[in-house]
C-alpha cells in the first residue's frame, strides 16, 4: 500500500471515503478482508472484480446494511464505523441497489419525495405538502433529470425495467449528496438506456464523488478516474483506468477470463 | 449546493403546473357525500335499535379495525393487539371516572377520566409497538397476540384494579349543557363524530410526509433506511398513532355498553378485528367500517337466519368464517377490492364502447 497516502489520509488530508482494515465475516466465510480505501471528496472510483469478490458487502459495510467485524470506516473525517445506515445518508453518502430496491405500491413521483424527505427535516411531519412545498419540486425536478416525468404519477410496480433502472439512480440524488454508491446501475439495460446512465453520471456536479461497481467496461471506464480491482475479498489492484486495463494480472483474472 | 440546482440536470419545471392537487378525494366523489348525508339524517329514520345496535356499534368496531387497517394496511404491521388497546382505554375510562364499584373507580369528572384513558392506552399500545417492530411478519402477530392474551387473563385475575371476571359495571357516562350523551340519538352522533375525525385523519395522514413514509417501510424498509429514515422510530410513531384512535373506540365502547370485562377483551374479540379489517378490506380507510358493518349484521340478523334453518343460532360465526373465507380466497384486498374491481370493468366496458379504447 501507498504509505504516503496512508499517512496523509491519517491526518485527516480530507478524504470523503477512508476504509481501514475493513474485515467482514459472514460465519467462516471472509466476503471482506482487511480492505484499505481511501476515496478523495469528489473522486469517481469504479471497483471492479469477479461475482463473489466482496463489491456488494463493501457497500454494504460502507452504508451500514451490516457492521464490519473489524476496521473502521470515516466518511469526510467522521468515524461512522458504528452509525446506523440513516445516520450516514443524512451525512450525505447515497447508494443504489444491484436490483432495484423502490416502493412499487407508491407513484414514481412519490418514492422521489420520500428520497427528499429522508434527508431533510419533517420526516415525521403530520402535515400533506402543498402546492407549493420545496421538496415536491425539487422532487418534480429530480423526476425530469432521470426522464420519468411522463409517468411520474404511476405505481413504480407497473413501471419497465429500465425505468425503475433510474428512478433507482434518482432516490441516491435526492437532497445534496456528497458521494455515492452505484451498485452496478447499468444491468439490464439497453444501449440508449446505458447512454443515457452515462450522461446522467458525466453530468454530475464535480464535488460528487462516487463509487460504481459495474461488469460492463464501457461504462465504467468512460465515467471514472481510478479503479479499484477486488479479488476474493481483497483490494487487488489499484490505478488509473489504462493501468487497470492493460495490466496483465487483471486480464488474466477479469477481463480475459471469459467473464459471464 | 443540490444536484437538482445543477443546470445541466435541472430541466425547466414544466409540469409541475398540472400536478394533481393532493387535496380530499371525497369531495369529488358524490356516493361519499350521499353515504355522509345519510349518516347525518339517520336519526329521523333508525329507531333506537338500528341507531345503538348496529350503526354505532359498526362505527366504533370499525374505528378499532381502521387503527389496525392503519398499522397494516400503510405499515405492513398486523398488530392483534388493537382491541386490547382499546379494551385498556375503556377500562381506564371506568377506573378513573365513576362506576358502580366504588371501592375501584376514583371518581374523576368525565373531561379527566377521558384525556388520562386516552394517554395511557396510547402509552401502552406504544410501548407494546415498541416490543414488536424489533419482529416482522408473523412475529409481530404473535408478539401482539400475546400481549393481547396476557391483558385477558391479567384482568380476569386482577381483583384490585380490574375487578377480575366480573369487571366494571354501570359506567357513568356524560352528561353536560343538559344532553345525556349516552341518550340514544345523541350518543350515535359522538360516535359518528369521532369515526369521521378518525377517518379523516387517517385518510389525511396517508399522503403526508409521515403516512408516506410508512408505506415506504412497507414496500422496502431497507431501502428506507437508506434513503435517511429512521424505520424503527417510524414504526413506534406508527403505533403510538394508531393506539390513540384504537383507545377513542375504547371510551366509546364503554359508554356504549356502560361496562367493560375480561369478556370484551378476549383473544377472540381481538381476533375479530383483524376478521372485520380484511374483510372490509386493509387498502384504504373505508375497508374497515364496511367490514364492520357486514360483521355487525351477520352478528345481529344471522342468529334468526340460522334459527329458521333449523340451524343453531349461535352458529354466526360459522357465516362470518365462510364468509372470510370467501373474501381471502377471491379478493385478498376485502370488500373494497371487489367493488374497485367491479367499477374497474364497468369503466373498461365504457370504455370500449365509447371510443375504442381500453384503459388510459
Amino acid at each position: 500500500m501507498d504509505s504516503v497516502a496512508q499517512r496523509l489520509s491519517a491526518v485527516g488530508a480530507g478524504a470523503a471515503l477512508e476504509l481501514r482494515g475493513v474485515t467482514r465475516l459472514f460465519g467462516a466465510l471472509a466476503a471482506l478482508t482487511d480492505v484499505t480505501i481511501t476515496v478523495r471528496p469528489g473522486e469517481r472510483r469504479a471497483v471492479l472484480g469477479s461475482n463473489g469478490a466482496g463489491k456488494t458487502t463493501l457497500f454494504n459495510c460502507i452504508t451500514g446494511d451490516f457492521a464490519p467485524s473489524s476496521g473502521t470506516i470515516r466518511f469526510f473525517g467522521e468515524d461512522v464505523t458504528h452509525f446506523p445506515p440513516y445516520e450516514r445518508i443524512r451525512r450525505g453518502l447515497r447508494r443504489t441497489y444491484q436490483i432495484s430496491a423502490l416502493f412499487p405500491g407508491l407513484t414514481v413521483q412519490d418514492n422521489v419525495y420520500l428520497a427528499c424527505r429522508g434527508v431533510s427535516r419533517g420526516r415525521f411531519s403530520f402535515l400533506r405538502p402543498g402546492q407549493n412545498d420545496a421538496l415536491m419540486h425539487a422532487a418534480d425536478n429530480l423526476v425530469q433529470a432521470v426522464h420519468l416525468s411522463a409517468v411520474k404519477d404511476q405505481r413504480v410496480a407497473e413501471l419497465a425495467h429500465g425505468q425503475q433502472r433510474q428512478l433507482e439512480i434518482a432516490l441516491a440524488l435526492a437532497g445534496a449528496p456528497r458521494f455515492v454508491l452505484f451498485d452496478e446501475p447499468a444491468a439490464g439495460l439497453s444501449p440508449t438506456e446505458r447512454a443515457e446512465l452515462i450522461e446522467i453520471l458525466t453530468s454530475l456536479p464535480a464535488h460528487i464523488g462516487y463509487i460504481i461497481i459495474e461488469h460492463d467496461m464501457d461504462v465504467a471506464l468512460r465515467v471514472v478516474e481510478s479503479v479499484t480491482m477486488m479479488h476474493n475479498g481483497r483490494v487487488f489492484k489499484e490505478g488509473v483506468p489504462q493501468e487497470i486495463q492493460s495490466d496483465p494480472e487483471v486480464q488474466e483474472l477479469y477481463l480475459g477470463g471469459g467473464h459471464e | 449546493m443540490s444536484l437538482t440546482h445543477d443546470a445541466r440536470l435541472a430541466v425547466r419545471p414544466a409540469a409541475v403546473a398540472q400536478r394533481p392537487v393532493r387535496t380530499w378525494p371525497e369531495i369529488n366523489n358524490p356516493a361519499a357525500w350521499i353515504v355522509a348525508a345519510i349518516l347525518v339524517v339517520m336519526p329521523l329514520v333508525a329507531n333506537g335499535f338500528f341507531l345503538i345496535e348496529i350503526f354505532a356499534t359498526t362505527l366504533i368496531l370499525g374505528i378499532m379495525a381502521l387503527s389496525l387497517m392503519f398499522l397494516a394496511g400503510y405499515g405492513g404491521m398486523v398488530s392483534l393487539m388493537q382491541l386490547t388497546i382499546a379494551g385498556f382505554s375503556a377500562y381506564m375510562v371506568a377506573v378513573f371516572g365513576v362506576s358502580g364499584n366504588a371501592n375501584i373507580s376514583l371518581g374523576w369528572p368525565w373531561w379527566l377520566a377521558v384525556p388520562m384513558a386516552l394517554a395511557l392506552a396510547t402509552a401502552f399500545g406504544t410501548l407494546g409497538g415498541a416490543l414488536a417492530v424489533r419482529t416482522e411478519g408473523i412475529y409481530t402477530i404473535m408478539i401482539t397476540l400475546a400481549i393481547g392474551a396476557a391483558f385477558y387473563y391479567f384482568t380476569n385475575q386482577n381483583w384490585a384494579i380490574f375487578n377480575g371476571h366480573t369487571g366494571i359495571n354501570t359506567v357513568a357516562t356524560p352528561h353536560f349543557w343538559g344532553v345525556n350523551w349516552r341518550a340514544d340519538i345523541p350518543f350515535y352522533y359522538v360516535v359518528l363524530a369521532v369515526a369521521a375525525l378518525c377517518y379523516f385523519a387517517v385518510e389525511y395522514l396517508s399522503r403526508a410526509p409521515f403516512g408516506l413514509a410508512l408505506q415506504g417501510v412497507r414496500d422496502n424498509p431497507r431501502r428506507m433506511a437508506a434513503l435517511g429514515f429512521n424505520v424503527n422510530a417510524h414504526r413506534v410513531a406508527a403505533y403510538a398513532f394508531a393506539s390513540f384512535i384504537a383507545a377513542l373506540a375504547g371510551v366509546l365502547q364503554v359508554w356504549n355498553y356502560r361496562q367493560i370485562s375480561p369478556g370484551s377483551v378476549s383473544v377472540g374479540a381481538c381476533i375479530d378485528v383483524l376478521i372485520i379489517a380484511v374483510v372490509g378490506g386493509i387498502t384504504r380507510p373505508i375497508g374497515p367500517f364496511i367490514g364492520a358493518l357486514i360483521f355487525v349484521l351477520l352478528r345481529t340478523f344471522a342468529l334468526d337466519f340460522l334459527v329458521r334453518l333449523g340451524l343453531d343460532g349461535n352458529r354466526f360465526r360459522l357465516l362470518i368464517g365462510l364468509g372470510f373465507l370467501a373474501i381471502v380466497f377471491w379478493s385478498s384486498d376485502g370488500v373494497i377490492g371487489l367493488w374497485q374491481r367491479w367499477r374497474q370493468g364497468q369503466r373498461s366496458r365504457d370504455g370500449r364502447q365509447g371510443e375504442g379504447r381500453g384503459h388510459g
